[in-house]
């Protein structure tokens, strides 16, 4: 907390001179604002009006909380030109660095898409809300008339160190077992927030092995599924891959394609590709119906396939060709 | 007899008889056979705990093993007799202190046994008679599928009345008061699965309660007279302690509870519908032994009566009616079970009024008291054991000429009967005359009372010989009046297994012979003066043996006037119309329409109009308070929407009008 | 112009800052009219340290932006929370209390 302090203060003590320098040198009178001050706030204050009408009304939350950054931050100003220098810099780093950029996370983490409907459901609120505000200003601009103030001081004097230096003085001295009560506070609401948003498991933790112990269990694929289109002459998406008997792997290709029946046709493929490596013409060899067997292993029988250690693509194309009329007389 | 109290003594070892002598009225002992006397309760409550507990586990032996513990408080309550019987006549009144029970600030009571000749009377007729009927219930339910149930009750009810005759102090003898009326309760509806038996069951106990509120108040004002309720303190000279007029209140208390328990007017009402139990409960609970407890209250509160003579008066005066009104509606009773309730009823009558009379009735009372344990109880046997074979049936009209079936039943049953109708040498002879001939005594040299008193139990034994005379000729003699059997076979009476007939064999042998060995040379009379007092003997207004003379007459008119309506001419099998008397009769004299106008209308009345002065001010208040309570909430409710949007207008409201308070004030 | 502005100023961004909190039905935004209300009572303090030559002001303003952040840390927490369970971002959905 105090290394916080003493950042703001020197944080302060640096800008001071560019922040006075910017703004009309309203934080050394005495007390009635300068003509410069009331410039600014005759600028200020109706755009702040305006964006806390903006919050009032504004249809979604992001823009509501973009008005209040922007009241927040005309604040900072004011209290700048006010004399309170320290709390300035406090207003933007806190209140718009910080306060207001968790309501916009809690805004995303919400949905910004919940647009607010001002169509009222509790019956007669509208009218009390309206009331009780229009009442409050009302009752408010009453007390400040007829309230007799005193002569503006001015922090003239109170400032002479610097501002930040004066509410150091203040804060850890007059003031330092509220501030102890309000840094306890904040560990506290910090430690409650926890406390809120923590969720209690229901199930056990799933992790990388755990998800893998199921897949083996399930007896589903480990490895990932093959890419379609591996030839060099048809990669595209709807065109399945060879497994290394030449035949066909229907799961390559994406499942909405599969769905949609856009899938290209396998066995034509296939033949085609057994035509260009072996030079024959695909009448010859006649149509091929491979799609319902591109998942059953080679069968044991085929000589060719147990015979040849590492598989040619010819090799497998003959295998293919041998279990072909099987598979015809299967349909 | 000496040998058996050796014997007594060898059972238990180490007798160190550590007598101290703490009032002039008993003597506190310890060790020996009265060290054991406690069993004499704890033998039939454990049992009775065992067989509740174990419930249907217990089924198989649940039954013998009720025998054996009655069976073993008579053991124990015969050797503790014969150990006292063995001791000087003034040193066989013993208390058995058995520990502190109550202390509580100026009250200290101490739980004890009372061990003197009226208890042990007591104690050997309960356990004695009990154990008999014990038996006879193994084969009378036997086919009950709650045999064991009902032995445990029979067990509870022999443990609450020797707590209520061996108890040394009145809230201990209320103890075991509560506990026979519980056992009455749950014996008599038993067979509670029947509406009209649990209503008697309630009605019993209802009855009863309202006597046990008279033996409350009477303990109330006994402790706040004599700050005490021992018989020692309370007993020993009340006169001393209390004035005449707070005795006779307590002694009128203590008559309300005798009358309540002992079916006397005004409470006897329950009495006959407490015939709904099994016929072994009858004959145990509502002729030999519960039912006689008032009689023992009396006697053994004598003290306070002698004291209050306008107590005693009345106690003689309930006596004489309740001995009346049982008779009549005995005559009226086709039922003959409830033809031997009324007769209970009038024989407690006598029992009652001899009571009344003071320390010259006492002992004939409960003399009386065990004789007609004996023939009472032996004739409730035989009455069951004619249902046994009858069917169940109960209705007089439906029995005759049962005697050449039922041999056994008869003979016993007939020797109950002359035992009840005072012919010599009977039992009841020697007891009935006894009372009749003490109430011909003047008391206080009255001879208006000698007079009515008299007459009133003369009448009573005629009556009862024509109503008992009645009964038996209608069930054993004359022609058969059978009824089909209720699944419309012919009826086949037969005589009752021997687990039933040897304890009416019993019962029957005491009939005839226990007037006799007990009268002889006053043996009885002697045997209880240690608790009644020796009695100054006065004459009878009428000499003794006219007054036999005139009792077997009218008894044997009685007989006579049955023997003709019963025996040799027709009884209609249903019942005629009869004169205004009898229909009065069959239906208790009215009684419960009395009861049912004075005291339950009014009663149902008060309470309707207490519940609806609960219902409209109590209830209507809290009630009225509760709906608008909930009438506001539900109107704030309406502030309490749940939308965070109206809770922020209500606190924006507030500030308002916060800040507009602040705003006028200060301006 | 008077020191007088920025308090005018002051309840107007005050006012409608209230207005937001009640008319709104989106959390996040009526959460920010929270946030312009307090960033409305800053600029008076700031405004009152001036017209009384105090730094007290700032400092209490300081301490509200502190606070103002600790809030907006837990407050955000609710509403993911919220979202997270009933998928929505309206405060009128949140009236559990209710029944």
């Amino acid at each position: 907390m105090s290394a916080l302090v003493a950042g703001a203060t020197e944080l302060a003590a640096g800008a001071l001179p560019a922040v006075s320098g910017l703004l009309p040198r309203a934080v050394d009178s005495a007390g009635d604002p300068s003509t410069a001050e009331a410039v600014l706030f005759w600028v200020l204050a109706p755009i702040m009006v305006i964006a806390a009408f903006g919050l009032l009304f504004a249809r979604k939350a992001v823009h509501a909380a973009l008005c209040v950054i922007l009241v927040m931050i005309s604040l900072a100003f004011l209290y700048v030109t006010q004399g309170a220098v320290f709390l300035g810099v406090v207003q933007v780093v806190v209140y718009t660095g910080a306060i207001m950029m968790l309501f916009l996370f809690v805004l995303m983490l919400v949905g910004v898409s919940s647009a607010d409907s001002l169509v009222e459901t509790i019956r007669g609120q509208r009218w009390i809300g309206w009331l009780a505000g229009l009442g409050l200003l009302v009752v408010l601009a009453g007390v400040i008339g007829t309230a007799t103030y005193p002569d503006p001081v001015g922090l003239g004097t109170a400032n002479e160190s610097t501002n930040p230096r004066g509410i150091a003085h203040l804060i850890f001295g007059q003031y330092v077992f509220a501030m102890e009560v309000v840094g306890a506070l904040l560990v506290t609401a910090a430690l409650g927030a926890l406390v809120f948003t923590h969720r209690r498991r229901l199930t056990p933790r799933l992790g990388q092995r755990e998800r893998a112990d199921a897949r083996v269990r399930a007896g589903q694929t480990l490895a990932p599924l093959p890419a379609p289109g591996v030839y060099a002459k048809h990669n595209a998406m709807d065109v399945p891959a060879l497994d290394p008997y030449g035949r066909p792997i229907t799961s390559s290709v994406p499942r909405v394609l599969r769905v949609r029946g856009q899938e290209a046709d396998a066995a034509e493929y296939a033949a085609r590709i057994d035509r260009v490596i072996a030079g024959k013409s695909a009448v010859e060899r006649g149509a091929l119906g491979y799609e319902e067997q591109h998942q059953t292993p080679p069968p044991q029988a085929d000589p060719a396939g147990a015979s040849v250690g590492a598989p040619q693509i010819g090799d497998a194309v003959a295998g293919v060709d041998a279990s072909a009329p099987d598979s015809e007389e299967g349909k | 007899m000496h040998t058996l109290t050796s014997v007594a003594d060898g059972l238990v070892p180490a007798v160190t008889l550590a007598t101290e002598t703490v009032s002039p009225v008993g003597e506190t002992v310890s060790g020996g056979i009265f060290a054991v006397a406690p069993l004499l309760v704890g033998l039939p409550l454990a049992s009775a705990a065992i067989l509740l507990l174990l419930g249907r586990r217990a089924d198989r032996w649940g039954h013998w093993l009720g025998v054996l513990a009655s069976g073993g408080a008579f053991v124990v309550g015969l050797l503790t007799f014969l150990r006292i019987l063995d001791r000087p006549a003034d040193e066989r009144v013993l208390d058995v202190h058995l520990g502190t029970w109550i202390d509580a600030g100026a009250f200290h009571l101490d739980a004890g046994m009372r061990l003197d000749p009226l208890s042990l009377t007591f104690v050997l007729l309960v356990t004695f008679v009990g154990t008999l009927i014990h038996v006879y219930s193994v084969a009378y339910m036997d086919h009950d599928a709650d045999r064991r149930r009902f032995f445990a009750y029979l067990n509870l009810f022999v443990a609450a009345m020797l707590v209520l005759v061996l108890a040394d102090s009145f809230l201990l003898l209320f103890v075991g008061w509560e506990g026979v009326g519980l056992a009455s309760y749950l014996l008599i509806g038993f067979w509670n699965h029947h509406m009209p038996y649990a209503v008697a069951a309630k009605k019993a106990f209802v009855a009863n309660r309202i006597g046990d509120v008279g033996l409350l108040i009477a303990m109330g004002l006994m402790f706040a007279h004599f700050g005490a309720l021992d018989f020692a303190t309370v007993l020993d000279d009340p006169g001393a302690h209390a004035s005449e007029g707070t005795l006779t209140a307590i002694g009128l208390m203590l008559l309300l509870a005798a009358c309540g328990k002992s079916a006397q007017f005004p409470l006897q009402s329950w009495l006959g519908d407490a015939m709904a139990g099994p016929t072994p409960v009858s004959a145990l609970i509502h002729a030999a032994t519960m039912v006689t407890a008032g009689v023992y209250l009396i006697v053994r509160s004598g003290g306070v009566f002698e004291a209050a003579p306008t107590a005693q008066l009345v106690v003689v005066i309930i006596g004489a009616i309740t001995l009346l009104f049982g008779a009549i509606v005995g005559c009226a009773k086709d039922d003959i079970k409830k033809a031997l309730a009324a007769s209970t009823m009038s024989q407690i009558g006598y029992m009652v009024l001899a009571a009344g009379l003071g320390p010259i009735g006492y002992a004939f009372a409960i003399f009386h008291l065990v004789t007609h344990g004996f023939f009472k109880a032996g004739m409730f046997l035989g009455a069951g054991s004619v249902m046994h074979g009858m069917d169940d049936q109960v209705d007089m009209r439906r029995f005759g000429g049962l005697a050449p079936y039922m041999k056994i039943t008869w003979i016993t049953f007939m020797m109950g009967w002359l035992a009840i109708l005072g012919i010599p040498p009977f039992a009841g002879f020697f007891s009935k005359d006894k009372i009749i001939e003490a109430a011909f005594i003047p008391t206080d040299g009255a001879q208006w009372r000698a007079w009515v008193f008299g007459t009133v139990t003369l009448l009573g034994a005629g009556i009862t010989a024509f109503y008992m005379s009645r009964l038996f000729f209608m069930t054993f003699e004359g022609e058969r009046r059978w009824t089909t059997k209720k699944d419309g076979s012919e009826q086949h009476p037969h005589e009752s297994p021997a687990l039933m007939t040897w304890p009416m064999i019993i019962l029957a042998v005491g009939s005839v012979g226990l007037g006799l060995v007990l009268s002889l040379g006053g043996r009885f009379v002697g045997w209880l003066e240690p608790v009644t007092g020796h009695a100054e003997h006065g004459e009878p207004v009428l000499p003794a043996w006219l007054l036999i003379a005139l009792t077997l007459t009218v008894v044997i008119a009685g007989l006579v006037l049955a023997w003709r309506r019963y025996a040799v001419s027709t009884v209609p099998v249903v019942p005629p119309l009869g004169t205004s008397l009898t229909r009065a009769a069959r239906v208790d004299l009215y009684q419960d329409a009395v009861n049912d106008a004075v005291l339950v209308e009014p009663g149902q009345h008060l309470t309707r109009s207490l519940v609806y002065a609960d219902h409209a001010v109590v209830d209507g208040g809290v009630k009225g308070l509760a709906h608008s309570t909930v009438g506001l909430g539900s109107l704030l409710r309406r502030a309490q929407t749940g939308y965070v949007r109206t809770y922020a207008a209500t606190m924006l409201g507030g500030l308002l009008v916060l800040l507009v308070v602040v705003l006028v004030v200060q301006s | 112009m008077t020191l007088t502005h920025y308090l005018v100023l002051s309840g107007i961004l005050f006012s409608v800052g209230s207005a937001t909190v009640l008319l709104r039905r989106n959390a996040i935004i009526a959460f920010m009219g929270v946030e312009l209300m307090l960033n409305a009572t800053n600029l008076a303090l700031v405004t009152f340290s001036r017209m009384h030559g105090e730094l007290t002001g700032q400092v209490l303003a300081f301490f509200v932006m502190v606070v103002a952040a600790a809030e907006v840390v837990v407050g955000l927490a609710i509403i993911v929370a919220i979202f997270r369970t009933r998928r929505s971002a309206s405060i009128d959905d949140v009236n559990l209390l209710k029944s």
